[in-house]
């Protein structure tokens, strides 16, 4: 199995695993280790032949293996480029390649609204925390940006393409999860654009995953819209039994009081959700009685849901016991912890 | 008269059509090949003979070939880049006019080589009369017994395509070519894996430039040690270089690679000089490569005088040299001004772009902004610190070379006529006038840059 | 961008479209070419077809039609047809007139010719006269720099032109009135 050092960490892989891949092993396996994960806006590990475009997750290679020491010239895409016995990477430790970074999240910027006051992704968006990672505080752009009337695509669906970053992830899954693909990219250069071409509903078991995948508010689920800033509503895991071939009935239902306002799949750590649901359980069981609750969803990002600290876990056999006095809660480790 | 190799007969009368170009000796490779080799001894040959890659990257032509993969029972192609799109570029078109069973000839050698059953002309789609003067000398080849089953009783069999794009520059980005030639948008692919192991139809593929396929003829016939007798050093051969812009006598030249650069620019053998004052510039090879001035042209900053050679025009790395290319070359007058020009690249790489990375997608289109704002005397001094960052953050970060190649003429011409760029924003009013220049020329106040 | 500049993306007041037996022979022939399974390859070449049968342009009904040949999904043929400056979206005089302003044109003149044209015919680049009879179109470089400036109407090139070459040229087209495709032989 090959080695792979990335930002001095070294960790053993499977053959075949990309770099991308190899970082997040190392940050699942030590989460003080994250910093080594590259920002990744258009890869989704659920979809073949994504990623490549976005450049977010380039790397610096010092060294290419064991075998061919050299380095490589240019920066790689690491959600496409696969691991070699002995490989060097830099992620954070390259200045050069931060630059670079920076450099990609400003194109990413030049034509984006920047309206997250008004947009529904605002608190889960991927855009918004990368900025914030590895953006300026202000664009050095100044030209009018690029912009398109929103549109419903489909009674569940609404694209603002001026959000987009084409990142193709909804194509993909309209691709491969999906039974007839009606939408894509059309015309070329910086005039590219998500769109059906003729005006047509996108209309499919499962066509709601295209929310899910898109890492900014380009897609945003029009049952939802504007119903309440993400922050304010509490996600907790849920189930049912679904009859649609190929859903698990395994969602996040983001509640306010016991109003069920949204439902989507289950995100992990990475924004990947972990099964794609059907639009039944999305959008026609917007019930708190057809689901059973398992119990807060663990929000392991650093969004501003976390700051809600749904994710504590053990909330519920604390209340079963007699209520502690505040002493006895300072004792306690686990709560320490956190 | 310089020698000529492939050009050696294009004048002669009826050499498009096959008895002409037969009785001058065409397909005589094709015998020789055929009857006599072995694949892997025509392989040998092009090694031997220095070939590079005639379509800008000069990638050696028997190197790329040895990297063809061969598992069993996977058909391999042979791919011909006739995309040819690269701003200053139209040798190809010339050498598919006037001499097109040269290319039929060049592609049956080297699928021969290859063994490759099925091979492709990817035509840029504006040839589209260029893509009909191609069918009609397949045709004809076909006819004769060059193409098609069995060929000279050698049990080789090949067919060749020609098959039309629709416009767009980036399909002569290779993969972007093979994703076109499957009915796709041009969208060049994530390396690896390279065409030569996952190429057309996700098949084993060798895509050439037209020019390559055609030196493959001489190659064969004279012995690849023959053809690394012409040239200089690494630059083997000759080159057919596309002459353009403010010169006397444009056209499409047959130069041995190596000859001085002043005599190719100066000398009524070719250019014939300046159409107008003076020289001002020049681009050597295609839209893509660094501007240089005219006096960095013609010598290298060491001051020794430059050649029409890969390593010549590249001396001095980008900072004092540029490169070769794709043999497009065009120059500039004192009549030009070198802001517009750049706006005029920029603008093209812009529409060029396919879309699909972020750094190209956008950055191609700021630069066309904020050089469009310089030309039209609305620029300010920081504009230019920030041209060269965001040519500098396009540069390496792309998936294909269109966002380097979007990057260099802006970084050239900054880096050697900044001073003109600063005049745009000094001179405001002045530049209004589109023609600024031709009525006075620009009085450079610095010596060439060395950023 | 004037109304005319936009892909037109209904089929509304749009005459339906059917191959002639021609061109449907023709692309049987180019289909025919590719490996089992690959007709996708024939998409451009047939698209060029059905251009030049629909007026010169791809209606929402044509690119249909070439989807249904080929056995694609239509969005499939959108995003290419979208993706090439030659395939027009929109309907087009009789006449497009393509003409090259990239740098080495531009060097020898094609801003200039670029602006006469645009001042005969009263029309900027991406509109059409009122009589339907041209349209004009900036294009990137054709590959025709050392005989530049220099546009390109239908198959054919016209090259070296001045104002005097393209006003005659105009004049002869006009007399002509006969469209010109890229597929003309």
């Amino acid at each position: 199995m090959p080695k792979v050092t990335i930002d001095g960490i070294t960790i053993e892989v499977p053959e075949g695993t990309t770099i991308l891949q190899a970082a997040r092993m190392i940050g699942e396996r030590n989460k003080a280790d994250r910093y080594v994960v590259p920002p990744a806006m258009c890869y989704y590990s659920k979809l073949e032949t994504s990623g490549g475009y976005c450049r977010t997750c380039l790397v610096k290679v010092p060294k290419g293996s064991d075998k061919d020491p050299r380095p490589m010239p240019k920066p790689v895409p690491s959600c496409r480029t696969t691991v070699m016995d002995g490989m060097e990477v830099a992620n954070t430790t390259d200045p050069t390649l931060i630059d670079a970074r920076n450099g990609v999240v400003e194109m990413l910027l030049i034509n984006h609204p920047l309206d997250c006051p008004i947009c529904d992704q605002a608190g889960e968006c991927h855009l918004q925390d990368l900025s914030y990672e590895n953006g300026t505080a202000a664009s050095r752009y100044e030209f009018e940006r690029r912009t398109f009337e929103p549109i419903d695509i489909g009674d569940t669906i609404k694209l603002h393409m001026t959000r987009c970053i084409l990142c193709y992830r909804c194509v993909k899954v309209a691709e491969q999860i999906t039974d007839g693909r009606v939408h894509g990219v059309i015309n070329r250069g910086d005039a590219a654009e998500i769109s059906t071409y003729i005006e047509q509903a996108i209309d499919n078991d499962f066509s709601g995953n295209m929310i899910d995948v898109c890492p900014v508010g380009a897609l945003t689920d029009r049952t939802f819209r504007f119903a309440s800033r993400v922050w304010f509503t509490k996600p907790m895991d849920a189930h049912r039994d679904c009859e649609t071939p190929g859903c698990d009935g395994k969602v996040v239902l983001w509640l306010k009081g016991d109003e069920v306002l949204r439902v989507t799949g289950r995100k992990d750590q990475w924004g990947e959700v972990e099964s794609f649901i059907c639009n039944t359980c999305r959008y026609d069981r917007k019930d708190l009685a057809a689901w059973t609750v398992e119990g807060p969803r663990n929000v392991d990002r650093h969004s501003v849901i976390s700051q809600g600290h749904y994710h504590l876990k053990r909330t519920q056999p604390l209340l079963t016991a007699p209520a502690p006095n505040v002493p006895e809660l300072a004792k306690r480790k686990d709560l320490k912890d956190r | 008269m310089a020698r000529k190799i492939l050009f050696e007969h294009i004048d002669k009368p009826g050499i498009r059509g096959l008895e002409g170009y037969r009785a001058h000796g065409g397909y005589r490779s094709v015998e020789k090949a055929l009857r006599t080799m072995a694949p892997e001894a025509v392989v040998e040959e092009v090694k031997k003979s220095g070939l590079r890659g005639r379509g800008g990257a000069g990638f050696p032509t028997g190197m790329k070939w040895s990297f063809l993969a061969k598992p069993e029972g996977v058909p391999r192609y042979l791919v011909v880049n006739a995309d040819e799109s690269e701003p200053g570029t139209f040798k190809d078109r010339y050498l598919m006019e006037r001499i097109p069973h040269l290319l039929i000839e060049g592609m049956v050698t080297s699928s021969f080589a290859l063994g490759a059953n099925t091979a492709f002309i990817y035509i840029r789609g504006e040839y589209f009369h260029v893509a009909r003067i191609l069918e009609q000398a397949i045709g004809e080849a076909r006819a004769a017994g060059w193409l098609g089953r069995n060929i000279l009783g050698s049990g080789f069999d090949l067919d060749i395509h020609v098959q039309v794009g629709a416009g767009a520059y980036i399909c002569g980005e290779e993969t972007a070519l093979l994703e076109s030639l499957e009915g796709k948008r041009g969208n060049p692919r994530l390396k690896p894996p390279f065409p030569a192991v996952k190429g057309l139809y996700q098949c084993p593929t060798v895509v050439n430039n037209v020019e390559t396929i055609a030196a493959v003829v001489p190659i064969v016939n004279d012995g690849g040690e023959e053809y690394a007798k012409v040239g200089v050093g690494r630059s083997t051969g000759t080159k057919l270089i596309s002459a353009g812009g403010n010169i006397k006598r444009p056209g499409v030249y047959e130069i041995e690679l190596g000859l001085p650069c002043d005599e190719f620019i100066n000398s009524d053998e070719y250019c014939g000089g300046v159409d107008g004052r003076a020289f001002k510039a020049v681009v050597p090879g295609g839209s893509s490569v660094p501007i240089v001035p005219y006096e960095l042209f013609l010598r290298t900053a060491k001051g020794e005088p430059r050649l029409m050679s890969y390593e010549s025009l590249s001396d001095g790395g980008f900072v004092s040299g540029t490169m070769l290319g794709s043999g497009g070359f065009y120059a500039y007058n004192d009549a030009q001004c070198i802001v517009r020009s750049t706006w005029n690249h920029a603008r093209f790489y812009h529409h060029e772009s396919c879309g699909q990375c972020s750094p190209c997608r956008e950055g191609t289109g700021w630069l066309d902004k904020v050089l469009e704002r310089l030309e039209l005397g609305e620029g300010r001094a920081e504009d230019i610190d920030l041209l060269w960052d965001i040519q500098r953050k396009i540069e390496g970060n792309t998936i294909c070379p269109l966002g380097d190649a979007a990057a260099w003429p802006v970084a050239s011409a900054i880096r050697h006529f900044r001073d003109e760029f600063e005049y745009h924003v000094t001179h405001r009013e002045k530049v209004k006038d589109p023609r600024h220049f031709a009525r006075e020329p620009f009085r450079r106040t610095a010596r060439p840059q060395t950023v | 961008m004037s109304a005319r500049t936009r892909p037109v993306t209904t089929t509304e007041g749009v005459r339906p479209f059917a191959f002639s037996a021609t061109a449907l022979a023709e692309c049987r022939e180019l289909i025919a070419r590719y490996p089992e399974g690959r007709s996708k390859s024939a998409l451009i070449p047939i698209l060029h077809i059905a251009q030049a049968e629909n007026d010169g342009w791809l209606s929402v009904n044509a690119m249909d039609a070439v989807a249904e040949l080929l056995g694609l999904r239509r969005i499939e043929v959108y995003e290419v047809a979208s993706f090439y400056s030659m395939f027009n979206l929109h309907p087009v005089g009789t006449y497009v007139l393509d003409v090259c302003r990239t740098t080495p044109c531009m060097l020898r003149g094609s801003d200039e010719l670029i602006a006469h044209l645009e001042k005969k015919l009263g029309i900027h680049p991406g509109e059409t006269t009122k009589d339907g009879m041209f349209t004009l179109k900036t294009v990137e470089c054709l590959g025709s720099c050392g005989t530049g400036p220099m546009l390109q109407c239908g198959a054919r090139y016209h090259e070296d032109l001045t104002v005097e070459k393209v006003d005659r040229l105009i004049d002869e087209l006009r007399a002509r009135n006969q469209r010109a495709n890229y597929t003309d032989r």
